[in-house]
């Protein structure tokens, strides 16, 4: 069974609207191809969900139409300052947004690794992110007989994880070294889908030192190879962000005729014809 | 000897001196002065703190992903963490996430981060915000993504230790609940920062000016924390570091 497709607009039908789709931050594994590819698809109401945050792909989806709710600890792209269409898209309404906090949403991944309904998390009490969220719960430790409050959050089991990864074998298994959230995604979601930058001869999980950062073919739903696939966010050790383009990004994308223009020059078709 | 150095310098220098003596700070997203005083800290302490910066692959030692500062700091195995906001009031609460009414904000932030774990997990928690104005230190915020203090029956290890700005220290006292001004930074007088701070504050009758830093810290922040500081964050160590 091979789980390799021919190419990344295969891969993209895997998702559809109204899905839970889970993403990764900046700094992790981006699959920025897929993105664009996404986009042109012209998919629908996704329910995003940034583990914890979300950076580029997250605004290009959210000024692209494709996205009615964003579950997240913050929209951020770093340096650049502030993500221009999810700011513009909160202003207008645009998007429904899910408040939260990093660990919380670790922890609900966790929970829907671990096939679990809830998983209890320190802080939050007194944060008005607890006052608008019903699925977090303030229980009590039940191992206290005294008043000793602990938030529950809801597991988070996504729809899709779509990622980027710097290596993955013939088998399908896929390496993300220490960025090993990413493997919390793929244990807690339904379908993962992967692009990866280059082809690992042999089997990541016959090599011990590759192994521990591999996530199993057990998780993986389909890959498919794409160089460059992160670009223009960077991916770990392997290539550093496209400073110039990203700040053309964050230039055209403050106004939406802007972001339009930038979706035609750079997204729009470009991709599909590969 | 006057030796000249820019506000950052003195920010970072500042910063550095609060971490004295521990053993592991961390630093999280959009933070580079803090990621720079904790660079420097390291420097200082020959190799005794542990600097954790995320974003970074070589200051940066956790290898389970994303989940384990927060899982370390759970532990008390943090011993500092640095917060902004978009606003901050004087009883210390924190909003990362917008002004006006939620959700649809007049001037929206990225998000509450993981502030509202870490407010109350890590023992020495620095709010760091330059801009120190009115509509940035408020007597209350519209949005609280972490508070700054909690009743008793909440578990919380951590908390607020210090406001730093652009302008001075404040000591945040855990018992009033409430902000003590430390020292003014050179060049800022009480009437500036009475004017610009928009909550209300203990003061002493003599305020100290916050040390400037010397011509040996100087050249570290310019030398190793900039080289070192610039893998993480380029932008800022070309604005600031760059002649």
């Amino acid at each position: 069974m091979s789980l390799h497709l021919d190419n990344i607009n295969t891969l993209i039908e895997l998702i559809d609207s109204g899905n839970k789709l889970a993403l990764a931050p900046d700094y992790s594994g981006c699959a920025m191809k897929a993105v664009r590819y996404l986009i042109n698809h012209k998919v629908r109401d996704l329910h995003l969900v940034g583990v914890p945050s979300i950076g580029f792909q997250g605004d290009m989806l959210i000024g692209s139409g494709c996205v009615s709710t964003v579950e997240t600890a913050a929209v951020t792209i770093g340096e650049y300052g502030l993500a221009p269409r999810f700011t513009d898209a909160i202003k207008k309404g645009a998007v429904n947004i899910i408040d939260g906090t990093c660990p919380a949403i670790h922890a609900g991944l966790q929970a829907a690794e671990k096939g679990i309904p809830y998983m209890p998390v320190r802080g939050i009490i007194g944060s008005d992110l607890l006052k608008k969220r019903e699925d977090w719960i303030i229980g009590n430790n039940p191992f206290d007989k005294e008043d000793s409050p602990l938030v529950m959050v809801k597991a988070i089991a996504p729809d899709v994880t779509l990622i980027h990864a710097p290596l993955a074998d013939r088998e399908g298994n896929v390496w993300i070294g220490v960025r090993r959230e990413m493997m919390v995604m793929a244990h807690a979601s339904k379908t993962t889908l992967v692009t990866y930058e280059n082809l690992y001869e042999g089997n990541l999980l016959n090599d011990t030192n590759m192994a521990a950062g591999t996530i199993s073919s057990l998780y993986i739903s389909a890959l498919a190879l794409a160089k460059n696939g992160a670009w223009p966010v960077g991916l770990f050790g392997t290539y550093p962000a496209d400073d110039t383009h990203l700040r053309l990004y964050i230039e055209m994308a403050r106004t939406e005729d802007g972001f339009q223009n930038y979706l035609s020059q750079y997204v729009l078709d470009k991709e599909i014809k590969e | 000897m006057n030796i000249q150095f820019k506000p950052e310098e003195l920010i970072i220098s500042t910063i550095a001196d609060m971490l004295e003596g521990l053993s592991h700070v961390a630093i999280g997203a959009s933070s580079p002065i803090p990621g720079s005083a904790a660079l420097l800290a390291r420097a200082k302490s020959k190799g005794k703190l542990r600097v954790s910066m995320l974003g970074s692959e070589e200051h940066n030692a956790f290898t389970n992903g994303g989940t384990e500062l927060f899982d370390c700091a759970a532990q008390g195995r943090i011993d500092a963490f640095f917060l902004g906001g978009g606003q901050i009031d004087g009883r210390a609460n924190i909003n990362l996430v917008g002004i006006g009414e939620y959700p649809r904000s007049k001037a929206r932030f990225p998000g509450s981060f993981g502030s509202a774990y870490l407010y109350f997990l890590v023992p020495r928690v620095i709010l760091f915000r330059e801009e120190h104005t009115p509509r940035v230190l408020v007597p209350k915020v519209d949005f609280i993504s972490a508070p700054g203090i909690s009743a008793e029956n909440i578990y919380r290890p951590g908390g607020p230790y210090a406001l730093v700005t652009g302008r001075c220290v404040f000591i945040f006292n855990k018992k009033l609940g409430s902000f003590f001004l430390k020292s003014l930074h050179p060049g800022h007088t009480i009437e500036e920062v009475d004017e610009m701070t928009g909550f209300t504050y203990e003061k002493p009758i003599n305020i100290p000016q916050t040390p400037k830093p010397s011509a040996a810290t100087i050249e570290l922040i310019r030398g190793l924390v900039a080289d070192e500081v610039s893998e993480t964050y380029p932008a800022f160590a070309e604005r600031v570091f760059a002649n």
